[in-house]
C-alpha cells in the first residue's frame, strides 16, 4: 500500500459503464426481492392468522426453513438445484433470459418473505382482540377486517423491523455475485482485477453501500413519522 | 320521566328460547334463558359480576356462541346454517365497554367504515351520514379528529354514532359507561336516553340504575347464568321479589 | 430419494470433516471451528464496543456508534474482501482463507453482539443503577458488578441466535475457498455432477439441523429466563444478520 490513493481509475469511462451497470442491477434485484418478500411476507402473515393447525403448521415449516438455512445455500439450491428441475421449456425461457438474476430475486425474496412475515405477525399479534371483535360486530367480514383494521395498524407497529428487514434483504443482493449477477460486488471484483487499484475500488463500492442502507432507513424513519402522526 | 311503553307492537325483535351455554364442563354461564323483547322497547340487564350478563348481550350477535336453545333476531334463527354472518351483524348496533374506535381512522372514517364496506354506500353519502350522525351526538367538530384525541366519554359517542350508521333495528349495549370517568356518564348517557325516547329497541347491560329507572321499560335481573326477574323498573326497584335481587339492590344502596 | 442417501453414504466424511486424517480439516468441522472461534473474540469486542456505545463519555461514544452502523450497513461479502486484501497487507504476510474468514467474523459479529448487550444494559429496570450509586459504588463498580452480570445473562437467548447468524455466516467462506461446509458440498457437486439438487438439499438439510437445534434452544433459555426475569424485552430472534 505504498502508491497514493488515485480515484481518477474510477472515471475511465469502462469502468464507469461497470459501476452504473452494477448498481441498476443492484436495485433491480433490491426491488423485485424486496416487493415478492412483502407479498409473501403479508400471505403468510395473513393464512397464519387464520384458526387452521394445518395452515399454520406449514407457514411455521417454511419459515423456520429459511431462517435456518444460510441465504447463500438457498441461492445455490435454486440455481443449481431446482433449475435442473424445471420442464425443459422453462429452463430454455431461463438460459436466454439471466436465470441467474431471476434465481438470485426468487431465492433472496421468498427467504426475507419469511423475516417479514414474522415481523407483521409480532405486530398482529399486539393488536387486542377487542378490535377485531368491534370490527366483526359492525358486520366487516374476516378478510375486509384483516385488510381494513388489522394489517393498518399491525404494519405500523412492525415498521421498524420491517425496515431493519429492509436494510437487510438489500446486502443479501451482494450474494447474487457468487452466481454470476453483475451486480456491484461483481463489478468491483471486475474492476478491481483489471485495473489493481484495490483500495479505491472497495472505498467507492462500500461508500454506495453505506449510503443506500442509510437511505433506506431514512425513508423508513420518515414513513414511520409518517404515519404515527395520522393514527394519533 | 318514565318512557310510555310500545304496547302497540308486538314484533318479537329479540328472543331467547331455552338458551343454555357451557365454557367448561363445570361451570354453565347461562341456564335455561327464556325471555324476549319487543319494538321499541328498552331493557335493562342487570345483576351481580359473573351473572352471564355480558355474555347474554353477546349470544345476540354471536359474539360468544350458545350450546342449546335458539335465539332469534327479527323473526330468523340467527344459528340457522346458512345465515349470512356478517349481513346478520350488520342489522345490529353493538356498542362495547372500551368503545374500541378504530385507532388507525379518524372519527369520521371510522363512522363510514362499515356503510362503505359493508353495505356499499358511496363515500360522500356515507361521509353525509357521518355528519349528522355526529351533530345527533354532540360532537360535529370532531368529525376528522383521531380517537386518541378524544376523551372516553367522546370515543364512545363516536362508537354509538358507529353503530348507528348501519341504521339497526336493535342497538346493543355491554357496560358501555363502566369504562369512563364519572364525570363522562352523563354524556353518554344522555345520548341513550334520546335513542331510547325515539323508539328504539334497546338491550343494555348497566349498572346506572337511574337509567334504569328513567328510560328502561323492563328490567331483566340475573344471578349465576339464570334469569331471575322480569319486571318494570318501577316494580323491580321498589318491590324485587327473590332474595338474590333484594342483596343486590340492597348493596347496590350502600355506596 | 434414495440418491440422497446414495450421496450422503459416499460424502459423509468429506462433508463433515474433509479430508482429515488425510489432509487438511474441512467441512462442517471448520464450520463449527470458524463459528465458535467467531464468537469466542467477538463476545469480549462486542462487550467492549456496547460500553462504549452507551458510555456518556463523547470520544468514547461516537466511534463505537460509527463502527456499528458502518458493519451493519455494509454487506459482509464487501467485508470479507475488505479483509482478504487488507490483512496480508497490514502484517506483510499471506494469510490464509481460514485467517481472513476467522478475522471478519470476529469484527462483524462483535458490532451485532455490541447491540445486543446493549439491549440487554438498557433493559434493565433503572432501579439497579440507581441502587447500586446509591450504595456508593462508582460508575465503572456499578457496570461491572451489577450492570453487566444482569444484562448478559439476560442475553444468553440473544447470543445463541447470533451463534446461528454466525454458523449461517461461515458458507461465505466458500468465496475465498475457505474449506468449510458449503465448499466442501460444492466439491461433491463437481465431482458428481448430475445430482446438483440432491446435493444441495443434503447441504440446506445439514445447516437446518444444526440452526434449528440450537434457534429452539435459544427458545427454550429464553421461556427459562423470561420466567425469572418478569417485564424485559426478549430479543432472541431479532437482530439477525442472516447471510
Amino acid at each position: 500500500m505504498n502508491a497514493k490513493l488515485d480515484f481518477s481509475i474510477l472515471m475511465r469511462p469502462d469502468y464507469l459503464k461497470m459501476v452504473l451497470e452494477g448498481v441498476v442491477t443492484m436495485f433491480e434485484l433490491t426491488l423485485l426481492a424486496w416487493i415478492l418478500a412483502m407479498v409473501v411476507g403479508t400471505v403468510l402473515a395473513v393464512v397464519r392468522m387464520t384458526n387452521s393447525r394445518i395452515a399454520q403448521g406449514c407457514v411455521a415449516t417454511y419459515v423456520e426453513y429459511h431462517q435456518n438455512v444460510p441465504m447463500l445455500v438457498q441461492i445455490f439450491l435454486w440455481y443449481f438445484g431446482v433449475a435442473t428441475l424445471l420442464p425443459a421449456t422453462w429452463q430454455h425461457w431461463l438460459n436466454a433470459n439471466h436465470s441467474e438474476f431471476v434465481f438470485a430475486f426468487i431465492a433472496v425474496g421468498l427467504a426475507m418473505a419469511a423475516y417479514m412475515s414474522e415481523d407483521l405477525r409480532g405486530g398482529i399479534r399486539s393488536i387486542p382482540k377487542s378490535q377485531i371483535e368491534a370490527a366483526r360486530a359492525l358486520g366487516l367480514s374476516y378478510l375486509k377486517a384483516s385488510r381494513l383494521v388489522v394489517l393498518p395498524q399491525a404494519i405500523r407497529i412492525a415498521m421498524p423491523t420491517l425496515v431493519s428487514h429492509t436494510v437487510l434483504l438489500f446486502k443479501n443482493t451482494s450474494l447474487a455475485m457468487t452466481i454470476g449477477v453483475a451486480e456491484l460486488t461483481y463489478a468491483t471484483r471486475e474492476i478491481e482485477s483489471q485495473s489493481f487499484r484495490t483500495v479505491e475500488v472497495y472505498l467507492m463500492a462500500t461508500a454506495l453501500y453505506l449510503s443506500i442502507s442509510l437511505l433506506i432507513m431514512t425513508i423508513g424513519a420518515m414513513i414511520e413519522r409518517q404515519l404515527r402522526i395520522q393514527a394519533r | 320521566m318514565k318512557k310510555i311503553s310500545a304496547a302497540a307492537s308486538d314484533k318479537k325483535i329479540i328472543a331467547f328460547n331455552a338458551v343454555n351455554k357451557w365454557y367448561s364442563p363445570h361451570f354453565q354461564a347461562l341456564k335455561n334463558i327464556n325471555a324476549d323483547i319487543v319494538k321499541g322497547e328498552v331493557v335493562v340487564l342487570c345483576g351481580p359480576s359473573g351473572s352471564g350478563k355480558s355474555t347474554l348481550i353477546r349470544t345476540v350477535n354471536r359474539l360468544e356462541e350458545i350450546q342449546n336453545g335458539t335465539i332469534e333476531f327479527d323473526g330468523q334463527d340467527i344459528h340457522a346454517p346458512k345465515l349470512d354472518v356478517n349481513k346478520f351483524r350488520s342489522h345490529i348496533g353493538f356498542v362495547f365497554q372500551s368503545f374500541n374506535l378504530f385507532p388507525h381512522l379518524s372519527v369520521a372514517e371510522n363512522i363510514m367504515l362499515a356503510p362503505i364496506n359493508v353495505l356499499g354506500k358511496s363515500r360522500p353519502k356515507a361521509r353525509q351520514r357521518a355528519v349528522e350522525l355526529l351533530e345527533r351526538v354532540g360532537l360535529a367538530a370532531k368529525a376528522d379528529a383521531y380517537p386518541g384525541q378524544l376523551s372516553g366519554g367522546q370515543q364512545q359517542r363516536v362508537a354509538i354514532a358507529r353503530a348507528l350508521a348501519m341504521d339497526p333495528p336493535a342497538m346493543l349495549f355491554d357496560e358501555p359507561t363502566s369504562a369512563l370517568d364519572p364525570e363522562m356518564v352523563g354524556e353518554v348517557l344522555q345520548v341513550m336516553k334520546s335513542l331510547a325516547r325515539e323508539g328504539m329497541t334497546m338491550m343494555c347491560v348497566t349498572h346506572e340504575m337511574n337509567f334504569a329507572r328513567e328510560v328502561a321499560d323492563t328490567v331483566w335481573f340475573m344471578d349465576a347464568g339464570r334469569l331471575i326477574e322480569k319486571d318494570t323498573p318501577d316494580n323491580f326497584f321498589n318491590r324485587p321479589q327473590s332474595e338474590r335481587a333484594q342483596k343486590f339492590l340492597s348493596d347496590l344502596r350502600s355506596h | 430419494m434414495q440418491d440422497i442417501f446414495i450421496i450422503l453414504r459416499d460424502n459423509w466424511a468429506l462433508l463433515l470433516v474433509g479430508q482429515y486424517p488425510n489432509g487438511p480439516l474441512g467441512g462442517l468441522a471448520i464450520t463449527l471451528l470458524l463459528s465458535i472461534l467467531g464468537l469466542v473474540f467477538a463476545f469480549p469486542l462486542g462487550v467492549i464496543l456496547a460500553l462504549a456505545r452507551v458510555s456518556p463519555i463523547r470520544w468514547l461514544r461516537v466511534p463505537a456508534m460509527t463502527v456499528i452502523y458502518v458493519v451493519r450497513g455494509v454487506p459482509l461479502i464487501m467485508f470479507i474482501f475488505w479483509t482478504y486484501f487488507f490483512l496480508p497487507a497490514l502484517t506483510g504476510q499471506t494469510v490464509s482463507g481460514f485467517t481472513t474468514m476467522v478475522v471478519t467474523l470476529v469484527i462483524y459479529q462483535a458490532a451485532y453482539l455490541a447491540e445486543v448487550v446493549r439491549a440487554g444494559i438498557e433493559g434493565l429496570p433503572h432501579g439497579q443503577t440507581e441502587a447500586s450509586r446509591a450504595l456508593g459504588l462508582s460508575y465503572m463498580q456499578t457496570t461491572l458488578k451489577v450492570v453487566l452480570p444482569q444484562a448478559l445473562y439476560n442475553m444468553v437467548p440473544a447470543m445463541v441466535s447470533q451463534f446461528v447468524s454466525t454458523i449461517k455466516e461461515t458458507s461465505l467462506g466458500y468465496v475465498i475457498s475457505v474449506n468449510e461446509l458449503t465448499f466442501a458440498a460444492n466439491q461433491v457437486n463437481n465431482t458428481l455432477l448430475t445430482q446438483p439438487f440432491q446435493v444441495f438439499i443434503i447441504l440446506a438439510g445439514i445447516y437446518f439441523l444444526l440452526c434449528f437445534s440450537l434457534t429452539q434452544l435459544a427458545r427454550y433459555l429464553e421461556q427459562r429466563i423470561a420466567g425469572k426475569r418478569t417485564g424485559l424485552q426478549t430479543l432472541s430472534r431479532r437482530m439477525q444478520p442472516v447471510e
